[in-house]
């Protein structure tokens, strides 16, 4: 459970420097029962920057990516998106934990997509779409759809606009789950897995949409993925969690070719056994 | 007057009530579950007639009121020259609606028998009654227990409808109270309180404890 | 007397039969379109964040549906004279029959609800959808589906529970059965006239519903259930 946090410049030191970074997470602690799946986390990720997160499972990568989203609450810590705390609000001097109102105001700036999809069954590709940006930003109905056409144009579904998801296929599926997140226009785009869940020869095709998001957009997106070769194609950073802590980060080069931490060194080598 | 002092006013009659149910319930849900099992497998007799017939009997009861079931053997039967008891006759219709329901769930447990049981059984060379009585009625039965339950929870209310045929079971005894008295809240409130009690505090427990049992008794669970 | 089919006399109750049967389908549908609504009222009841509450409607819902609907439609129509409230047969039965169902249409809205995959609700979060258009245009029209069996189900029970009503002197098909046969000493003919109007009308239901529930399915897009 949260707890107002008195003076918290004191604790979580925020920089204040220009270049802020957009996402940062000060001493962010998440315990399941008696798993603490995030230990005391300091995580900062830079506007634009594209940040990879890569660790074993139960490491708390996924965990802190549902937490930035505001599905997990987190027991300790602070959350701040682009300089405005995520998770608590500022009152007086203290930070108090956030109303369900802070948070629906914050939540905008971020999105997420789903390793399972998470598509709405009843609607079609562009009725996902629009679905958002209608209820919660306001634009009507012609702008929506024009947006979201866009969009699926984008991720090349535009021949697809009108199926259900059940006519889609797994690649597909999760192209329109990309789309339907852009379409909110998010500060920072968050990727769970999102190629896990889908068969070998559809995996390049979403893998294609991501490149192309982050060539062509200014756009922050953290994912965390176990596919090694992609991270390290698009990566500005990546992160090695392990136990709920960064236990290495660096650029795709340090980390992949030159990793310092020997449980770095121990996960790579697994992975690529694997592979 | 306070609710001892109902209580303790009516106690024979509440008493008597009590009796009547229990006596009326447990004999159609005996009657009725060896019935079910009687119907089931006349449901999946080889021979055709036979199968429709059954079928048509459990439509029957299936597509008809409860209520309209028991008036009709009341009032119809001694027509055909078959004078029973008011007892037996709430009896009997009881456990014949109890069948038709019944059936389809004990078939449907026996079907979902995986079919490698019946063909070890038959690479065993065990006879067809065998089969059914030592292989896969056992494990049937243990699917059962909690569908049944609640199926004997739904009859335990269904046998309230007796009372309409004259028969001094709770719902007679606290009808006569509540025309006495007037006072529907202590009269009909005790007597949703004691079909309540008969089932969370006798029937569900003991149909766990049948279950585990039963479990026990035939090495799973 | 003995077993004695009198066909004139048959079709002389038929007119009235019918009328009767009427009133049966009204009360059916009326009662149950209470109880569409209580189910849901008892199921938010259940949902609540306030753990009193929610224990109050939990323990008020297993009551409701572990006692007999007859004691149930005897206590709605006496506790009201006892009071001073005087409630007409057909309001207290709508009445029975709406809690007593509601409290069974609870349970299989509850069904239909966990249905729906934990993933919708985390999508509609990511979205930052409002809990309204959340429920609204997302959950409930998922949750709905899975519960076409359940309410298929309740309806021709509700249908065939109707018969109890006839001990308060709401004039369905039983109650008006039992006067004919009062009348005349003649039971024979109006009971089982009564009888297999029932079965050829549970029979049409159990058949329309199904072709109902599948092409809702159709209609929302959703994967067949074949069960």
């Amino acid at each position: 459970m949260l707890q107002v946090i008195p003076n918290p410049a004191e604790r979580y030191l925020v920089t204040e420097n220009p270049q802020q970074p957009l996402v940062q997470t000060r001493g962010v602690t998440k315990r399941f029962g008696n798993l603490t799946v995030l230990d005391k986390l300091d995580l900062d990720i830079a506007n634009g920057e594209i940040m990879t997160i890569i660790g074993p499972s139960g490491s708390g990568k996924t965990t802190v990516l549902r937490a930035l989203m505001t599905l997990e609450k987190i027991d300790d810590g602070v959350i701040y998106i682009d300089g405005e705390p995520l998770t608590h609000m500022q009152k007086g001097s203290n930070l108090v934990p956030a109303t369900e109102r802070h948070l629906r105001r914050m939540r905008s700036k971020i999105g997420m997509v789903f390793q399972h999809f998470n598509l709405f069954p009843h609607m079609t590709a562009l009725e996902n779409c629009i679905e958002g940006p209608i209820h919660v930003l306001g634009l009507s109905r012609a702008e929506a759809r024009e947006r979201a056409r866009e969009l699926l144009e984008m991720v090349g579904l535009a021949s697809k606009v009108h199926e259900h998801p059940a006519r889609l296929s797994g690649g597909q599926q999760q192209r329109v789950a990309i789309a339907r997140a852009l379409a909110m226009r998010p500060k920072v785009l968050l990727f769970d897995e999102v190629t896990s869940a889908l068969d070998p020869e559809v995996v390049g095709e979403v893998l294609t949409v991501i490149r192309q998001l982050a060539k062509e957009h200014e756009l922050t997106m953290i994912m965390v993925t176990h596919q090694m070769s992609f991270a390290r194609e698009i990566s500005d950073r990546v992160c090695f969690f392990y136990e709920g802590k960064i236990a290495e980060q660096g650029s795709p080069d340090q980390i992949f070719n030159r990793p310092q931490n020997p449980r770095t060194k121990k996960f790579l080598n697994a992975v690529l056994e694997g592979s | 007057m306070t609710y001892f002092n109902f209580l303790a006013v009516n106690s024979s009659a509440i008493l008597t009530g009590i009796v009547v149910t229990l006596q009326i319930y447990s004999l159609s849900i005996i009657t009725g579950t060896l019935a079910a099992f009687v119907i089931a497998f006349l449901l999946m007799a080889p021979f055709g007639p036979v199968r429709w017939i059954t079928t048509a009997y459990v439509e029957l009861i299936r597509g008809t009121p409860l209520l309209i079931q028991l008036f009709w053997l009341f009032y119809v039967l001694p027509l055909f020259g078959i004078y029973l008891d008011k007892n037996v006759t709430g009896v009997v219709c009881l456990a014949a609606n109890l069948s038709a329901f019944g059936s389809g769930v004990v078939k449907g447990a026996i079907e979902s028998i995986p079919r490698g049981q019946w063909e070890a059984s038959v690479a065993l060379n065990l006879s067809p009654i065998r089969r059914m009585r030592d292989i896969i009625l056992p494990q049937a039965v243990l699917l059962l227990f909690p569908i049944w339950g609640n199926l004997l929870v739904e009859y335990l209310k269904h046998s309230s409808l007796v009372s309409l045929v004259a028969i001094t079971d709770v719902m007679y005894q606290m009808k006569m109270i509540n025309n006495n008295t007037f006072d529907a809240v202590q009269s009909f409130g005790t007597a949703l309180l004691i079909y309540y009690l008969i089932s969370r505090l006798i029937i569900t427990p003991l149909f766990r404890m049948l279950e585990r049992y039963w479990g026990r008794r035939i090495g799973v669970g | 007397m003995g077993f004695d089919w009198q066909w004139d006399y048959s079709i002389e109750i038929l007119p009235a039969l019918l009328h009767a049967t009427i009133n049966t389908v009204i009360a059916t549908f009326a009662g149950f379109a209470v109880a569409m609504v209580l189910g849901v009222v008892f199921l938010a009841g259940q949902r609540t964040r306030y753990p009193l509450v929610s224990w109050l409607f939990r323990e008020f819902v297993e009551f409701i549906r572990t006692t007999p609907l007859l004691v149930q439609v005897f206590f709605v129509f006496y506790v009201g004279p006892q009071f001073g409230v005087l409630l007409s047969p057909w309001v207290a039965g709508m009445t029975a029959i709406g809690v007593h169902y509601g409290a069974y249409l609870s349970e299989v809205y509850r069904g239909g609800l966990y249905a729906v995959p934990k993933g919708q609700w985390e999508a509609c979060k990511a979205l930052n959808l409002s809990p309204a258009r959340t429920y609204l245009g997302i959950i409930l029209p998922q949750a709905f589906p899975p519960c076409m069996p359940g309410i298929s189900l309740y309806l021709v029970g509700c249908f065939k529970d109707t018969p109890v009503l006839s001990v308060i002197a709401v004039t369905e098909l039983l109650n008006t059965a039992s006067v004919l046969g009062t009348m005349t000493y003649r039971y024979l003919e109006p009971y089982t006239i009564a009888g297999l109007i029932f079965l050829v009308l549970s029979l049409i239901t159990v058949a329309c519903l199904s072709m109902a529930e599948r092409r809702l399915r159709k209609m929302l897009g959703l994967p067949d259930h074949r069960h």
